[in-house]
């Protein structure tokens, strides 16, 4: 199986479907990679050359943020929000949503799975 | 929706005067405008922001421009659920 960036291994799909296993690259930057690199996007990923990863791999790290660089952008952002002491800072510091979405009831994203606490009114039970 | 560039970023005209004058460097500008944002100008002086209740001391660092000035003034105080035996003292149950 080809190997492109590391331990990025796309499987025997389309290479235009197969790059996008690669963390930060969607359906639209996959397919402007294959047009800027002249490749058919139809290839199986199976059947690239040793060159053509390479230059797949050369290619996305110098021109778009992936894999590590970009994990390592995205916390980067976060933290400084943390460090600052601006409220949506607090807010990822505390695991709640940042963007101001209700928390009474919803919000399962951030906070994980329910903790059900004892005497709490349900919110039908409420209205 | 984001402010439109062409106006560039809002800020008091009132709090801009006291900045242009050189206030802030030694005693903290105590300001009622949460929705000014910080500007390059704002690095290194101190503000007063009003959370509603007092002003809270915020001390601008470069990182914190493009922020409005009440991001870095909590207005709300949680201290937490109170748990089972707590509210059993109180003799109720726990209200939300």
């Amino acid at each position: 199986m080809a190997r492109v960036i590391g331990v990025d291994i796309p499987n025997n799909k389309r290479l235009e479907i197969a790059l996008t296993y690669i963390y930060g690259v969607g359906r639209p930057t996959s397919a402007r990679v294959c047009e800027e690199l002249e490749l058919d996007p139809g290839l199986k990923a199976g059947d690239l050359t040793e060159e053509q990863a390479t230059l797949i791999a050369n290619h996305l790290q110098k021109n778009y943020a992936v894999e590590g660089t970009l994990r390592r952008g995205i916390a980067g952002n976060i933290s400084r929000l943390r460090d600052i002491g601006c409220y949506r800072g607090a807010r990822h510091r505390r695991g709640l949503p940042v963007r101001g979405q209700r928390t009474r009831t919803n919000a399962r994203t951030r906070k994980g799975p329910k903790k059900t606490v004892a005497g709490k009114k349900s919110v039908k039970g409420m209205k | 929706m984001g402010r439109s560039v062409k106006k560039g970023p809002y800020v008091d005209p009132k709090l801009q005067r006291r900045i242009t004058r050189g206030e802030g460097k030694s005693s903290p500008i105590k300001t009622w405008s949460r929705r000014s944002t910080i500007t390059p100008e704002f690095i290194g002086l101190s503000f007063g922001v009003h959370n509603g209740r007092q002003h809270l001391k915020v001390f601008v660092t470069e990182d914190m421009v493009g922020h409005k000035l009440g991001e870095f003034a909590h207005t709300r105080v949680f201290r937490g659920h109170t748990n089972k035996k707590e509210a059993e003292k109180k003799g109720d149950a726990p209200s939300e």
